[in-house]
């Protein structure tokens, strides 16, 4: 059976900058507070009195260890999955001790007995690192990354032929400019058929795409006009791979092709505070010839911005008068993480 | 029929034009061949057809405006009408409705046999059924066409304000005039039932034209309602039995 999974998930601890995660330890850690609430009372009217009790407790620590975690969190990414456990097991402990001696004094109300509270916060620590350990394999496994692959690959047919027909047209009159477009339509396969789990950088997915659009300017000649506005892009900053490319195709299939006199395609690329944007503006027509095809493209991007960078990036379509607009942004890494 | 095969190349895009010129001079050794023109959309496609005849166009599906299998329903308007063999780049649902009828198509990139064995075949093969051409279509023709003394005219179908039927005929109104079409207007209602409402049994109204309805007495006995139309002074009865249709587009002119 091993041999079958070529991609063995290894686990790792969850990125704890990332607003997702942070959000679901906060969640569980509150769920877990409530439980022991339920569990440690024998009427309803002293559950009312227990919550409070217990939050006065269990909020301060919850702060208290999101900040260790953050600030730790590149050391915790750089050792070893089980001694990194062990590392965020002892700082719960520790950080749950110190602060039942601190709260003592400082509470109106008698707390529990100092273990009990050190094992309950290690066992809630334990099972969410368990569940995130979970969430990772059921996130990455092979069947998933093959599936997001072949998404990836699924450039329209309709695309390649024209733009092979395209190149024979020009063999016998340009043959540089034939040469060109295979060497342009050679790159864009490349990274279409690589191994795409690794981030890259903006750069290399702008440049990829102008070769694209260099193909298919071949077709479109006149029809086919593309504004740039990315000169405060941060050219090092690290995107999914094909995180553009796709939406561009897309412009070009339902914004260009169907019209006689198209509009130019907008491209914006900029930053704002620590999020990097990438808007995408193409002509449309409501009752546009071509019909399906974009809601995959902009599915598969969407399913890898989360599988990247869980609930800090967004992608947001709008459609106006007579443009379609498509709104991406995510975290403006600067560093590779690993 | 004798001479050499006077051949159309439509094609929205200028390297498939010119691919297709190279692929035609090189049948020339073996078939008699000559481009007579090339036509960038299917308007200058018929305008050219009607001031030069040619046997063959090799006509491309997906184009701008008005798309392959649209233009080859106005073609047959013609006379003579030419034989069309159709190019594309993906084998699609049009192609493989083509199929059952064993007629000629070509993918793109065409190969020169397939070429030559296409255009050979094509004074004596059996033309695709008007129907199957028609039955291709995934969305409503943008043109309608119209012959007059000889010539076709298209009617953007934005332009016409209301379709009645009279006796033989379909007159389409627009707001400069009207125009006879060999279209049964049942066939319209169903082909455009976004964008035209049936107000009457020979009357077919354009849902945007509508300005407003009006209850006028009729001169013997009791009154009816009537369409307002915009651009034209026209007023269209509407029947009883589609009185709901008040209604409906009042709902949705919100």
């Amino acid at each position: 059976m091993a041999s079958i999974n070529q991609n063995a998930y290894s686990s790792a601890l969850p990125n704890f900058r990332n607003l997702g995660i942070l959000l679901r330890i906060i969640v569980v850690a509150n769920v877990f507070a409530i439980a022991a609430a339920v569990v440690s009372v024998a009427s309803w009217r002293e559950f009312w009195n227990e919550v409070p009790e217990t939050a006065a407790l269990v909020q301060p620590l919850l702060i208290a260890s999101l900040l260790v975690l953050m600030a730790s969190n590149s050391l915790l990414q750089r050792v070893p999955y089980a001694l990194g456990v062990a590392l965020v097991l002892a700082a719960e402990a520790a950080l749950a001790a110190v602060l039942h001696a601190a709260a003592r004094p400082l509470l109106l109300f008698e707390l529990g007995p100092m273990p009990r509270a050190v094992l309950l916060t290690v066992m809630a620590s334990a099972v969410l690192l368990f569940y995130f350990d979970l969430r990772g394999r059921a996130l990455s496994p092979a069947l998933s990354e093959a599936r997001l692959q072949a998404l990836q690959a699924r450039i329209r047919p309709h695309f390649l032929y024209n733009s092979i027909n395209a190149v024979l047209s020009l063999i016998r009159q340009d043959p540089r400019r034939a040469e060109t477009a295979l060497e342009d339509l050679a790159a864009l396969f490349r990274v279409l058929m690589a191994d795409n789990r690794e981030l890259t950088t903006l750069a290399h997915e702008v440049e990829l795409c102008r070769q694209y659009l260099d193909i298919e300017q071949l077709r479109l000649g006149d029809r086919l006009q593309v504004e740039w506005h990315v000169d405060k892009m941060p050219a090092e900053a690290l995107v999914p791979p094909l995180v553009l490319q796709p939406l561009l195709e897309n412009a070009v299939y339902h914004g260009i092709e169907p019209q006689l006199t198209p509009g130019p395609i907008v491209v914006d690329i900029y930053t704002r505070r620590d999020q990097l944007h990438i808007r995408l503006r193409n002509p449309y027509e409501r009752s546009g010839n071509h019909h399906g095809g974009n809601k995959m493209a902009l599915a598969n991007i969407r399913e890898r911005l989360a599988l990247h960078f869980d609930a800090e990036a967004t992608l947001e379509t709008r459609v106006r008068d007579n443009s379609y607009e498509v709104h991406i942004a995510m975290p403006w890494v600067r560093e590779r993480v690993r | 029929m004798s001479g050499p095969l006077r051949v159309l190349i439509v094609d929205d895009e200028a390297p498939a034009r010119n691919r297709m010129r190279d692929l035609l001079s090189d049948c020339a050794g073996s078939l008699d061949v000559t481009v007579v023109g090339e036509a960038g959309s299917g308007r200058a496609a018929l305008a050219f057809l009607e001031e030069n005849p040619a046997d063959v166009v090799l006509l491309d599906i997906h184009m701008p405006e008005m798309d392959g299998l649209e233009l080859a329903h106005h073609l047959r308007a013609l006379n003579p009408a030419p034989a069309v063999i159709f190019t594309t780049a993906y084998d699609e649902y049009a192609i493989r409705a083509f199929e059952v009828h064993a007629v000629d198509y070509l993918l793109k990139p065409i190969r020169l046999a397939r070429l030559q064995e296409a255009l050979s075949r094509v004074r004596t093969a059996r033309a695709i059924p008007p129907e199957a051409i028609d039955a291709a279509r995934t969305r409503p023709r943008a043109f309608l066409s119209a012959q007059e003394r000889g010539k076709v005219t298209l009617i953007p179908i934005e332009e016409v304000l209301y379709f009645r039927a009279e006796l033989k005929y379909v007159t389409a109104r627009t707001a400069e005039r009207e125009f006879l079409l060999e279209e049964s207007l049942t066939r319209l209602e169903q082909e455009y039932a976004e964008r035209f409402v049936r107000v009457h049994r020979s009357c077919l109204v354009a849902r945007a034209a509508i300005r407003g309805f009006e209850r006028a007495p009729a001169e013997g006995g009791e009154g009816g309602w009537f369409v307002l139309l915009r651009h034209v002074d026209d007023r269209i009865p509407v029947s009883r039995r589609q009185q709901h249709v008040i209604r409906d587009v009042g709902r949705e002119g919100g």
